[in-house]
């Protein structure tokens, strides 16, 4: 699946209109935690979040994300942005909740991480 | 009768090392040769707009120094973790990373409270975060349980009312399974 698809699927707004849509996305992980995230994510990973912070970008200097899917209309402000388009990130801004959007993208055959 | 144990200030200690290190992991401590490399960064107290850089560095740097992916993300989880803890637990501290031809060394020294009970604090789910750093997203109590899985050695001294010395090492050979 492509983040294209994702982004239709998810009726997602793209916040860095620059940003690669064509970029292949192998597997999903959903969650509000920091350590749970860096503990489950091994190889290049979607991340379904409600965090809007510096951190939630900062985790991309760490592990391998492919892009930050931001759910129930939640919105990074523009410095978080800045963030991600330094690293060319793709942020995609969605109104539908986590388990709406983590429901839709695993029926479209987006599979989970393995941890 | 005085009940000395509640005067002492107990210094606690662990170790954790991945089986099958046990022998390199205590020959480069009795005798730490001297690193190529030294990278050092200062951690401020609850500053998330700097917290993550100095682990983001060393990442970058050992990247350039064609470390294998895998192990990259072993030392970058491992040094964020105890980079954020430094930031969000302590009263700041400084991370001093220490990079050799076969491993990397990576020690966070801070300015206290300390933890008062090391093995309470390893236990997946434990986390004394509060408000402010749990909306940053932290608090899960996984952070430390984290470090003991990415890290081949880890050694952590506190004591309550002092400084916690968190110091890892990590093997450019991958030893991980
Ligand atoms: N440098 C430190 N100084 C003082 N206390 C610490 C320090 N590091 C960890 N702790 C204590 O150990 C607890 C567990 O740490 P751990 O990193 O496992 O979880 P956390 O930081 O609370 O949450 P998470 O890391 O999952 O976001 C902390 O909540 C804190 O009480
Ligand atoms: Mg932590």
């Amino acid at each position: 699946m492509y983040l294209k698809d994702i982004v239709t699927i998810l009726e997602g707004e793209t916040l860095i209109p620059s940003a690669d849509l064509a970029v292949e996305v192998p597997c999903a992980f959903a969650s509000d935690l920091i350590s749970d995230i860096l503990m489950c994510t091994k190889e290049p990973t979607l991340l379904l979040t409600g965090l809007t912070n510096n951190q939630v970008i900062r985790l991309a200097d760490m592990i391998d994300i492919v892009g930050i899917i931001f759910v129930r209309g939640k919105r990074p402000l523009d410095e978080i942005v800045e963030m991600a388009r330094e690293r060319k990130l793709p942020l995609i801004c969605t109104k539908m909740t986590m388990y709406r959007s983590s429901g839709l993208l695993f029926n479209a055959g987006l599979r989970s991480c393995k941890i | 009768m005085q009940d000395f144990a509640a005067v002492r200030s107990e210094m606690g200690e662990f170790w954790n090392i991945r089986s099958g290190l046990e022998e390199s992991v205590k020959g480069f401590f009795s005798a730490p040769p001297e690193a190529d490399v030294v990278l050092e960064s200062l951690i401020p107290e609850k500053d998330f707009n700097t917290a993550g850089k100095g682990s983001a560095e060393v990442k970058n740097l050992l990247k350039r120094l064609g470390v294998d992916p895998e192990v990259l993300r072993r030392v970058a989880v491992a040094a964020y973790e105890a980079e954020i803890n430094v930031a969000a637990h302590s009263r700041g501290g400084m991370m001093d990373s220490y990079i050799h031809s076969d491993l990397i060394h990576v020690v966070f020294r801070d300015k206290g409270p300390g933890i008062a009970d090391i093995a309470q604090a390893m236990v997946p789910g434990f986390s004394t975060a509060d408000d402010m750093v749990r909306e940053m997203g932290f608090g899960a109590g996984l952070g430390l349980p984290n470090i003991q899985k990415n890290a081949d050695a880890l050694h952590i001294t506190s004591s309550a009312g002092g400084s916690t010395v968190l110091e890892f090492l990590i093997y450019f050979a991958n030893n991980e399974r």
